[in-house]
């Protein structure tokens, strides 16, 4: 392993880790005063299937999810007071959920709006404007959605990106990976070698959709989308959804619960540019460094406090800036850290363990299942579970690097040892 | 797909505060925006400056000059680009600073071919009946 100034070797104190990670500048800001995070996931399901759905309207799977969390909490609909997703709208699907809602939430910025919806259902919850709050994901294929909205700066990416044939996701997010790999010297087999630590945490999960071990060779070999992307450095496109309901810890102590709480500890989101060319740089993502900078100071933890992490996947090299963009590693140290089995199953810190959206499941707004597979592993649940999850980290993007948000989960071991 | 069913590239749709962009664009001249207050240039147009937000801003023509900054080829064409073979969809950092997303043209769009850092000089060709700015190398 190359010489890292910010890994140090040390004895585990928990759970047969091997490293301390600690941030660049080796600390965060103090939790802000007076904020007292204090909301709790109560509920968490996905839809029955993942996959190609086309017998299941768009809102009639939003249902199917929402009708599942609830079932997992353990609670009534007529508990639930405050919704938030994207695509039906809150309205439409409190209405056809039969809620009369006291607060809704349809923020639509791209894969982690419902990252984002969790961010902004804490502060619902600390005052009370919600008591509790689902938050819900589907798109199907049997019939049309309701639009989530146009792109932000619409006419500016039409005149200054899509008249250079800018299209899909494909065209546009990897952008900054040649300059990245010519600052920090990235190789192509370290990008491939993210495909291949994401399967072999999928190769444990039933429910993913890509479940064969592949090899460097096997991504190298896989047809070019969009130079230097291979298809399988490409999320999957796949239908589906989930719900998250939440509620804050008092309450949900007088509800008769299913599962063990996990804890929000922290959350925060930020945005950059709409367009690729004005990102300040194009090998790290402003937002992403906010937001993670806010949650992790939020929360009270360090680095070494994390047990799993996910990481946005919509194409390879997201999970190579989020872990330096969060602080994991150092500046263009990723790549190596990924492709030596850090992330990987048995390594260091487990990352995007259902397999993330390059093998186990990506609707094109993908945050919903980081959400889902970060409280399935403190609950202890997980397919792919890793051992003694006190604490996870889901970070997630939306529209390119536009916008991001980062939540950290507890368990009530950790929620009890915070500062 | 037919010929008469095929969408042409697309024209940028100009909005009020970039037509003085494209207006200079059809004279053959890449003209950006730059703080008189803080003098930086900068790019996308906005009537201030995202800078120090100062309205005293003016549209200056600019060399031309630039270097390629980081792209990727696409190789499954959006429509207009069918017959283009895999393009490259390039970002160039103009001599004064500001970054902006383009064509590389007068050059093969391969990765042997396209080196970070080369330097670069404006061009203009027609799309869609009218003139957008691209960048080729400054050797040829």
């Amino acid at each position: 392993m190359p010489y890292c100034p910010v890994r140090v070797t040390v004895p585990s104190g928990r759970g047969g880790r091997g490293l301390q990670r600690q941030c660049r500048s080796g600390r965060w800001p103090p939790i802000i005063p007076g904020v007292q995070t204090r909301t709790v996931v109560i509920g968490a399901a996905e839809t029955d299937r993942l996959g190609v759905i086309t017998d299941v309207s768009p809102v009639q799977l939003h249902a199917e999810a929402v009708r599942n969390a609830i079932d997992d909490a353990g609670i009534t609909r007529d508990n639930i007071d405050g919704v938030a997703c994207v695509g039906e709208g809150p309205a439409g699907l409190a209405d056809y959920l039969g809620i009369t809602p006291t607060w809704l939430d349809g923020t639509f910025v791209g894969g982690c709006s419902f990252l984002v919806h969790l961010h902004h259902a804490t502060a619902a919850i600390a005052t009370g404007t919600a008591k509790v709050i689902v938050i819900s994901h589907a798109v199907s294929r049997g019939g049309p959605a309701s639009s989530p909205g146009a792109l932000d700066l619409a006419n500016l990416q039409q005149q200054f990106e899509q008249v250079y044939g800018v299209g899909p996701p494909a065209t546009k997010f990897p952008l900054g990976v040649l300059r990245y790999m010519k600052a920090y010297g990235l190789t192509h087999e370290q990008l491939a070698s993210v495909a291949v630590a994401q399967r072999r945490w999928s190769s444990q999960v039933p429910r993913a959709m890509m479940r064969e071990l592949i090899t460097v060779d096997d991504v190298l070999a896989s047809p070019m989308i969009c130079y230097p992307m291979h298809r399988l450095e490409c999320c999957l496109s796949t239908n589906g959804g989930g719900a998250v309901i939440v509620t804050s810890e008092e309450h949900a102590r007088t509800l008769p619960l299913r599962k063990p709480l996990v804890h929000v500890l922290g959350a925060a989101e930020s945005s950059e540019s709409p367009l690729a060319s004005q990102m300040a740089d194009l090998t790290s993502a402003r937002a992403y460094r906010t937001a993670g900078r806010i949650a992790f100071g939020q929360a009270g933890i360090t680095h070494a406090d994390v047990d799993h992490l996910m990481a946005y996947d919509a194409f390879a090299h997201l999970p190579i800036y989020t872990l330096e963009d969060l602080g994991f590693v150092g500046r263009g140290e990723a790549g190596a850290f990924i492709a030596e089995g850090h992330t990987s199953p048995g390594g260091t810190l487990p990352m995007n363990t259902n397999g993330g959206g390059l093998s186990y499941t990506h609707t094109g707004l993908y945050g919903m299942f980081l959400m889902q597979e970060s409280i399935r592993q403190v609950r202890g649940e997980a397919a792919a579970q890793v051992p003694d999850v006190r604490i996870s980290v889901a970070h997630g993007v939306g529209s390119m690097f536009t916008s991001a948000a980062t939540i950290v989960f507890g368990s009530a071991e950790a929620a009890a040892a915070r500062p | 797909m037919s010929d008469a069913q095929r969408r042409p590239k697309p024209a940028p749709v100009v909005t009020p505060e970039t037509e003085p962009f494209w207006d200079a664009a059809q004279r053959e001249e890449l003209c950006i925006q730059r703080c008189d207050a803080c003098g930086r240039h900068y790019f996308y147009p906005r009537p201030f400056c995202p800078h120090c937000f100062s309205d005293d801003v003016s549209w200056v023509r600019v060399s031309g000059r630039a270097t390629l900054h980081s792209y990727v080829i696409n190789h499954r064409p959006v429509p207009g680009w069918e017959d283009d073979g895999p393009y490259a969809i390039a970002l160039v950092e103009l001599e004064e600073g500001p970054r902006m997303a383009t064509s590389i043209v007068g050059i093969p769009n391969t990765p042997e071919d396209l080196v970070l850092d080369m330097p670069l000089r404006v061009c203009f060709e027609e799309q869609g009946g009218m003139k957008i700015p691209k960048f080729e190398p400054e050797s040829i």
